[in-house]
């Protein structure tokens, strides 16, 4: 039994949410336990600076942030070099899924925001933008699901939340490409054997195939047919 | 724009062979030196192939973070200096740079090499502040390897200056420095592999990077005869599956193991 009273390989309660914003041309809200990210989806649009414009397909631009109120003490706005990593990581977790050669000379711009933070923002923000670009209409393979793994009190564990996250002693957060079984973020930090390693790559593995099914079902739910909203 | 010919890289890789004809888990030539810089508590110059790193090792007192008081501060910075690549210019780092040096901490910082505490001075006051700078001199493909390489040997040369404590206050004395080394046990080394065409390889040419499908850098280091992971990070536009992981760990241990024969202790 874990300090929330989960199992080892239990994810925290999911709510997802897709259609949250009426700006942007996609949007959801995914949360994962205490932590909470938006997304809004701008494009595919016009590339500024114009030079930034690749011939033969979209840029994909991605940018995660952290609301200043999301941390128990106060996280310094604008951006950071963790969360420009971040952002870089998350952009390079999507492409895979991407048809960006179908959108020549134009931008798409996902923007994430943290509302609250209890660890796995990263994944919590990916699952969100995947659901946003999926609601916005961009043309997709597949989806990106992401969820961490990790080991507290020498325990191997999925989705690490609250003081599992800052006493614990590993987190590997992975993004998953289901169709093609592949994986396309992964960082770690803290220290594992290579057995345990493996371990831990599998589970959150397992995580990141749950989060899936969850995220095909709210989709699902918002465009099944006769959805007057959406015709 | 520096243009690569992907699809030749990806014959050649088809075939079993790599542009400059090495093995696919083979290093190139790499060459360390360690106390380049005289005005620095420690330094060390990498090169890879023609890929070439110097790091940097500088100290000052400051105050600890609120959340740890009684510990020393680690900061890694990297510069992509526009001399390395007609690709690098001046102004705000790029992501590639931010990225670069936080892998790098990440391994330095998780191996848990370095003893921080005992880089306390005065609880909740005065602590040291170990700045590790690298500057990349030419580019020709794995960065964070180099990189990694030319930081660990900076600080496990480095020289503590010398602490002049007055009546509240102190000074840090960079004229003289002490004999006394960083605490510092273990030595944590990154490895980068590549994935083109189904092909993992290691120690990347930038010709390799630029047609690559997806990285990997994997940091390991020694702990009492074993050997340990403490640091992941995948990169590019693509995946690895769970076997292709499973390998790469392999040669990562192995690959560690090499390099970290080259890092002279002290």
């Amino acid at each position: 039994m874990r300090i929330d009273g989960r199992k080892k390989d239990e994810l925290r309660p999911i709510e997802a949410k897709v259609g949250v914003l009426k700006n942007a041309n996609g949007s959801a809200m995914f949360r994962m336990g205490n932590t909470i990210a938006v997304a809004g989806v701008f494009g595919p649009r016009e590339v500024h600076p114009k030079h930034k414009e690749e011939a033969e397909r979209a840029i994909l631009r991605t940018e995660y942030r952290m609301s200043a109120f999301s941390t128990t003490s106060r996280s310094r706005p604008g951006p950071s070099r963790r969360s420009k990593e971040i952002s870089m990581v998350i952009r390079e977790a999507l492409v895979p899924v991407l048809f960006l050669e179908e959108f020549p000379k134009t931008a798409i711009d996902v923007h994430i925001e943290v509302l609250q933070a209890d660890a796995s923002t990263r994944c919590a923000a990916l699952n969100a933008a995947a659901l946003a670009l999926a609601d916005a209409g961009v043309q997709m393979r597949d989806l990106v699901a992401s969820c961490s793994a990790g080991k507290t009190n020498g325990e191997i564990v999925l989705d690490i939340a609250g003081k599992e996250d800052t006493d614990g002693e590993l987190d590997l957060p992975v993004a998953y490409y289901p169709h093609k079984k592949m994986i396309t973020l992964l960082q770690m930090d803290g220290i594992a054997t290579k057995e345990e390693m493996k371990k831990i790559i599998a589970l959150a593995k397992k995580g990141c195939e749950e989060i899936y099914e969850i995220q095909k079902k709210v989709l699902k739910e918002k465009y099944k047919e006769g959805d007057k909203d959406e015709q | 724009m520096i243009e690569t010919d992907k699809e030749l890289i990806k014959n050649i890789v088809m075939k079993g062979k790599r542009l400059d004809k090495r093995a696919f888990d083979e290093y190139r030539k790499i060459a360390i030196e360690s106390g380049v810089i005289s005005s620095a508590e420690g330094s060390a110059r990498v090169r890879i192939g023609d890929t070439e790193v110097v790091a940097g090792v500088k100290m000052d007192i400051g105050e600890p973070y609120p959340d740890s008081k009684d510990a020393g501060v680690l900061t890694v910075n990297a510069e992509f200096l526009p001399l390395a690549s007609e690709e690098f210019e001046s102004g705000p780092p790029r992501e590639d740079s931010i990225e670069l040096a936080r892998v790098v901490d990440r391994a330095i910082r998780e191996s848990k090499c370095i003893d921080f505490k005992k880089l306390c001075i005065e609880e909740g006051k005065k602590v040291w502040m170990v700045f590790v700078d690298i500057s990349v001199i030419d580019h020709d493909g794995n960065l964070i390897d180099a990189a990694g390489l030319a930081s660990v040997q900076a600080l496990a040369s480095a020289r503590m200056p010398k602490l002049i404590k007055n009546k509240d206050s102190y000074e840090v004395d960079y004229e003289n420095r002490s004999k006394e080394k960083l605490p510092m046990s273990g030595i944590p080394v990154s490895t980068t592999f590549v994935k083109i065409g189904g092909q993992i390889m290691a120690d990347p040419l930038l010709s390799e990077e630029l047609a690559m499908d997806a990285r990997l850098t994997v940091g390991t280091f020694d702990s009492n005869g074993k050997i340990r992971f403490c640091s992941m990070q995948k990169g590019g536009n693509g995946g690895f599956t769970e076997d292709e992981i499973a390998a790469i760990l392999d040669m990562a241990e192995e690959k560690g193991e090499e390099l970290r024969k080259l890092i002279k202790k002290g």
